[in-house]
């Protein structure tokens, strides 16, 4: 049984090289925020609000280009629809907690923490305080996501954008997924989502991104079927 | 206005993270969307991966030729088999690099 302070370092570590791509990421989505003519502290507080990076930037752009609240605000809902995905997934894990700890430990969960202490808890599941590790993970990548933020808010644009450090963002998620290469049922389901997404792209408030999941999850539920 | 914007925004986020976790019983799901639910990363990061190769900031598709191709393609190749995140994440960085700066 390993402790809680172990399980928490552990999911530090786990997202730790992570920041490779969030700290260029959250210095960009800062940057933009200021770019776009916003208020400082408004940009920053999103970090805190809203705290999601693909969300906060199409939030800023969408404002910025005349876009009405309404129509901003539903882009962020479809944007991190698909942490209900992630909640359902997690949900087996996080049965025992009470009530108040499930509600704040439902603020940290994001993409990568997510991802990483999934890998976890499959290969983890009898340990008893598995939630340290979801505690670790979404800690450290909140307080460098509020870090990396502001300095894109006070230091402005000065990572030259010719770097593409945009790019960074697939890399890290191709890091996430690269070993289930390894499983055909897998592959089929990765490319059912990449396509769709390509193929979805345009459809209204970004939902390619919830589309593409969904009819990826089906793919996998024929796949299952077939198995059998 | 824009405040009041954000806050909302904060707020259906929020429940988007805490509703399945807190408020929907796992019992209420069967057991074969608890094995589909196996699958959700491999679901939902390519929905991530894909559009941020294959389309540019302005919406459109790259070319064939593109930088970000040859440097998600050392990524995947790496990643396969250092299975080290930051070594993927360095070497599609750096190959990308290689591209625009030196050819």
């Amino acid at each position: 049984m390993l402790t809680k302070t172990q399980l928490f370092s552990k999911g530090f570590l786990a997202v730790a090289p992570h920041m490779f791509s969030v700290i260029p990421f959250g210095i960009i989505c800062g940057a933009i925020g200021i770019e776009l003519g916003f208020d400082p502290v408004l940009v920053y507080a999103m970090s805190i609000i809203i705290f999601g990076g693909a969300s906060q930037i199409v939030f800023l752009q969408l404002l910025s280009g005349g876009a009405s609240a309404l129509i901003a605000v539903t882009s962020v809902g479809v944007i991190n629809s698909r942490h209900l995905l992630y909640g359902a997934v997690l949900s087996e894990y996080l049965e025992k907690l009470s009530f108040i700890k499930k509600l704040l430990i439902s603020y940290i969960v994001v993409d990568q923490g997510f991802a990483e202490s999934n890998k976890f808890f499959m290969k983890n599941k009898t340990e008893q305080h598995l939630h340290y590790h979801l505690i670790g993970s979404g800690v450290t990548l909140w307080i460098f996501w509020q870090l990396s933020t502001l300095a894109g808010i006070v230091l402005g644009s000065f990572v030259p954008e010719e770097l593409g450090l945009k790019f960074a963002i697939p890399l890290t998620f191709i890091a996430i997924v690269v070993q289930d290469l390894k499983k055909l049922d897998h592959v089929i389901v990765m490319i059912t989502c990449g396509l769709s997404s390509l193929l979805f792209f345009d459809a209204p408030f970004k939902s390619y991104i919830i589309i593409s999941p969904i009819i990826a999850l089906f793919v996998a539920a024929l796949v299952l079927r077939l198995k059998k | 206005m824009t405040w009041l914007t954000i806050i909302i925004a904060g707020i259906i986020t929020y429940f988007t993270r805490m509703t399945m976790v807190a408020l929907v019983d796992r019992d209420l799901l069967g057991e074969r969307v608890k094995e589909v639910l196996a699958y959700v990363p491999s679901a939902v990061f390519p929905a991530i991966i894909f559009p941020g190769i294959f389309i540019n900031d302005y919406g459109t598709f790259i070319e064939i030729n593109d930088p970000k191709i040859f440097g998600a393609i050392i990524a995947i190749l790496v990643g396969y088999f250092s299975r080290n995140v930051i070594a993927t994440i360095l070497s599609g960085l750096s190959s990308y690099w290689v591209i625009i700066f030196l050819l």
